[in-house]
């Protein structure tokens, strides 16, 4: 992206005329307010920007956004992203998808578009379950998950997002819940990024999943349960009562009590976003908190600025000439004049 | 192969007069060199004045095991001073490396052929390789044909000494000893391969001039040694053609000169994604050099992804071209599908090989033809097109990029196996008589408001790029309601959109059916489509010569197919379809215009030989 004089939009310019459909109560309606709410605070065009989604329940997304969105075929987003940004560089492209479009039918895409360093952003709606295909268990479903497929629980262990998009190469991986007012903080840090940004947001299915992240999503598990991470800042939580230090023997994290906010003989680490080994293990962490925010953000230089700067560099005081072109090689010129075979 | 019914006779295929046409067949190992060349001796040919036809046939595996049948590698060329559409049927001349090359090869020489053989590659182990129970150049096994037997191992080993090389890369300079042999066979010139070896080994010259004196010891080997006496120079006197400039041309650089040429008529960057698939590598290989004519290409995750990406990039306002083999076409149909719902430009070249599954990946068949017409889900239809020859790849794709972006629609473009790998010379065209069909971007909302759905004179949609202020709209692969795209799950919405989609491509401007050869209407009319045309053209002049009431049609719109084609297949007594399938095209004809048409199938990884087609017209008009 180019750096831009910032637009000024309010909320109600991103809104589209499409009546939105997800069930009442569905965790997808908090995220599409956030995002409409962050765009503002942007300063982008809305003809500059594009929503790309797969097929799921999220995937409606882009219908519901005032701007360029294309609703595609199931798991491929981040291919059609990958052309559009290649074929324009300056679009500001939004890859929406659920845990099923991103991390089954297209893990092969997911994993390639954060490899490669695409310049978008990536919002995966996770909720465990295949929600619009009424409720199969998805590859993020815990063992044991009842469903239509799986009347005796689900057997295969599930996949973690985080995980994968680091295991991928990813330069940022962030995490949002749908309904927290932290969400559009995020969403910015993910769009400042340059490059692949990829967020998981835990979302509820309130039809099919309900209230699967309670555990640390409701309000009394809340603050025992959300490591909100912030750069230079100590890994505290439960009102500074606990924070997260190394175990050095098994080179892991660890939760520790802190006493009168002493949070360095206590052995609390702070975050450093730019630390991958430290996001792996926020993101490896098992017992203990959630954690949230941004967990890594180091920017590489991106795919698209790469191929766009070799087209250039090979093209440099070359002329297209199709004459040329078609003439190239080792010619011979036949002079008499064509006569009945 | 088949053993063939032939009709030339020992004398027809000697060295006097000059004869009309020569096969020669270069057939080893596949670490030989022989695809390498058959390339060269092409060249020269080429440049001799000689039109010409080739056929490369190589095995699947990258490095088969040496010596063994299945590792053997051939390269066939047909030149001569009459127009050639072939690669020719059976060789007059078979050079055969090893004693594999020579058992897979030599069935198909004519009799009276000859054989040139490598006698130093003929020891126990390579016969045993090749399952010989006895040296066929010492038994009477090959009394059909004449046989040479030289040690070119030997004399390449002696020819390469002065230059130290190690007696492994030495052995690699056979294959241009065995070159220099066969040019001076043909009276060729030695200087464009001497020029082209130069250039190869720029970076080490000492490889060059090897391979050089190599080149000049098989030369002048025929020229001094007491070779038998039937076997002298052949001169094959220089092919009548139109005047013009001339180059060789691969269908795969054909094709992909031809999609740059249409981009730049339409004036479109390009974007191009691709994955590796034998034989369709060869266009993202071609394309990924030519940036300087805007041209993006992507090698992408997989099938899906290339063509996926390829959609993205028309979205965004380039031309979305995309190309693979049957399998990873039948991985991107379901996006096709996608390119359908959206109405977006896209290309998708179909280079065909022999299938199903896997199949014959190096071996050329033409059975995708079901799977372009109607091999989607829903009632999706698609332009189909197909290319005749490696020369005629260029026109097509500069038709199919014509159709994609006037019509806003997918297009496939059929091709081969065979027209990808085969070499044949090309009237280099005039580019200032070629019609541009520029893009218009819709940029602003007309009059009425703005429908993402409207159509135009050709029931096409407006092509709107991201980016454009004040055309904000969504699309996707669900149901569109007409005119404004909304989602429309709606009953009489989908018929009136199915039948819209149906209505545009079955509106597509497509030109009227020629004759090749023969008049409208007649006993028999052969009718054909892409690679088939070189022997189908040949059969059919033959046949005619021996007075046979026979005419050649050749469809290169298979979807929409042209409107006077109906009533032309018509006016014939018979309808004769050869196809290297069981029988698609004739299935085609049968739906579409309730007429007889007979099938002639061939699906052995090989092209049609002329017999096979003249015979099939004798037999129809007996």
């Amino acid at each position: 992206m180019n750096e831009m004089t910032p637009v000024k939009t309010t909320l109600k310019d991103w809104e589209s005329d499409q009546e939105v459909r997800w069930c009442p109560g569905c965790g997808d309606y908090a995220v599409l307010k956030a995002v409409q709410r962050t765009m503002p605070d942007l300063g982008v065009a809305r003809e500059n920007t594009v929503f790309i989604s797969g097929i799921g329940c999220s995937s409606r997304f882009p219908y519901y956004m005032e701007t360029y969105g294309f609703h595609t075929i199931h798991g491929r987003a981040p291919a059609v992203a990958t052309g559009v940004k290649l074929a324009n560089p300056d679009l500001d492209v939004w890859i929406i998808t659920g845990d099923g479009d991103a991390l089954s039918i297209g893990g092969n895409h997911m994993m390639h578009l954060l490899r490669r360093n695409l310049n978008t952003q990536i919002l995966l709606f996770n909720n465990e379950i295949y929600g619009l295909t009424k409720g199969q268990y998805s590859p993020t479903s815990r063992v044991g998950t009842r469903s239509p497929s799986t009347p005796f629980g689900s057997v295969d262990s599930p996949a973690s997002p985080c995980a994968f998009a680091l295991g991928s190469g990813a330069r940022f991986v962030a995490r949002g819940i749908d309904v927290h007012k932290n969400l559009p903080d995020v969403l910015k840090a993910a769009h400042a990024h340059q490059g692949a940004a990829f967020v998981e947001i835990f979302q509820n299915c309130i039809v099919y999943n309900d209230d699967v992240f309670a555990p640390f999503t409701a309000k009394p598990n809340a603050a025992a349960n959300q490591l909100w991470l912030t750069h230079g800042e100590p890994m505290l939580f439960d009102k500074g009562s606990k924070g997260i230090a190394l175990d050095i023997a098994s080179l892991s994290l660890k939760v520790v009590d802190v006493a009168d906010r002493d949070w360095k003989s206590a052995g609390v680490l702070v975050h450093d976003r730019t630390n991958r080994t430290m996001a792996h293990m926020l993101v490896e962490m098992t017992d203990g908190p959630v954690a949230l925010g941004v967990l890594y953000d180091d920017p590489r230089p991106t795919f698209d600025s790469a191929v766009i700067e070799q087209n250039r560099a090979v093209s440099e005081g070359k002329k297209p000439d199709l004459q040329k072109l078609v003439s190239q090689g080792q010619t011979w010129q036949v002079t008499k004049q064509p006569h009945e075979m | 192969m088949a053993t063939a019914v032939h009709k030339v006779t020992p004398q027809d295929a000697g060295a006097s007069p000059p004869p009309e046409a020569v096969v020669v067949r270069f057939a080893g190992d596949s670490g030989d060199g022989m695809q390498l060349t058959g390339g060269q001796f092409t060249l020269s040919t080429a440049l001799t004045g000689n039109d010409l036809a080739t056929f490369p046939d190589f095995p699947a595996e990258i490095r088969a095991p040496q010596g063994t049948l299945f590792g053997v590698s051939a390269f066939q060329i047909n030149f001569g001073s009459t127009a050639i559409e072939t690669a020719g049927d059976a060789p007059d001349v078979l050079i055969a490396m090893n004693p594999a090359a020579l058992k897979v090869n030599v069935e198909a020489l004519k009799p009276g052929g000859l054989i040139i053989a490598d006698e130093g590659e003929f020891s126990d182990r390579n016969l045993a390789k090749a399952k010989y129970d006895a040296n066929p150049l010492e038994d009477d096994s090959l009394a059909r044909w004449q046989l040479m037997k030289l040690n070119i191992s030997q004399l390449t080993l002696d020819a390469v000494k002065p230059f130290g090389l190690g007696n492994k890369e030495a052995l690699r300079c056979k294959n241009m000893w065995t070159l220099g042999l066969a040019l001076w066979m043909f009276d060729r010139d030695r200087q464009p391969i001497i020029d082209w070896l130069k250039a190869k080994f720029a970076r080490a010259p000492e490889l060059a001039e090897a391979n050089i004196a190599a080149l000049n010891a098989g030369h002048a080997y025929g020229e001094t040694a007491e070779l038998g006496g039937q076997v002298g120079q052949m001169s094959v006197p220089a092919a009548a053609v139109e005047a013009g400039l001339y180059r060789t041309v691969t269908g795969a650089e054909s094709i992909s000169m031809g999609l740059v040429a249409g981009a730049q008529l339409a004036r479109l960057p390009m974007f191009f994604g691709g994955y590796p698939i034998t034989p369709a590598s060869a266009i993202l290989h071609h394309l990924s050099r030519l940036k300087e004519f805007g041209v993006t290409t992507f090698q992408a995750e997989d099938e899906i992804a290339a063509v996926a990406a390829a959609i993205g990039s028309s979205y965004a306002g380039q031309l979305g071209v995309t190309s693979s083999s049957g399998p990873g076409i039948a991985l991107k149909t379901e996006a096709i599908g996608l390119a359908i719902m959206t109405e977006l430009p896209l290309v998708v070249v179909n280079s065909q090989r022999g299938g199903p599954s896997t199949g014959l990946p190096t071996k050329t068949e033409q059975s995708d033809l079901y799977q372009a017409v109607y091999g989607r889900n829903g009632d999706a239809p698609m332009p189909v097109i197909a290319a005749r020859s490696a020369a005629d790849c260029f026109d097509v794709a500069i038709e199919a990029c014509r159709i994609a972006t006037q019509y806003m629609t997918p297009v496939m473009l059929l091709t081969d196996g065979y027209i990808a790998n085969a070499a044949e010379p090309w009237k280099v065209p005039d580019m200032s008589t070629y019609e541009a069909f520029p893009v218009q971007f819709l940029e602003e909302a007309p009059e009425g408001g703005f429908q993402p759905y409207a159509r135009n004179d050709r029931l096409a949609r407006p092509w709107v790029k991201p980016g454009t202020p004040g055309l904000l709209h969504r699309i996707g692969g669900i149901e569109k309601k007409a005119g404004s795209g909304n989602i429309d799950y709606s009953p009489e919405n989908h018929q009136a959109m199915t039948d819209l989609r149906a209505r545009k491509v079955a509106g597509i401007s497509v030109p009227d059916q020629a004759i090749e050869i023969g008049e409208a209407g007649g006993k028999l009319a052969v009718v054909g489509w892409g690679s088939t045309f070189g022997p189908i053209t040949q059969a059919v002049r033959r046949a005619r010569k021996r007075g046979l009431d026979v005419s050649h049609i050749h469809i290169r719109h298979i979807w929409p197919l042209p409107a006077n084609l109906g009533e032309l297949l018509k006016s014939y007594d018979q309808v004769l379809v050869p196809e290297m399938n069981t029988g698609q095209l004739k299935t085609l004809l049968r739906d579409q215009y309730l007429i007889d048409a007979r099938s002639l199938n061939k699906v052995s990884g090989q092209p049609f030989r002329i017999a096979e087609i003249e015979d099939a017209i004798g037999a129809a008009l007996a």
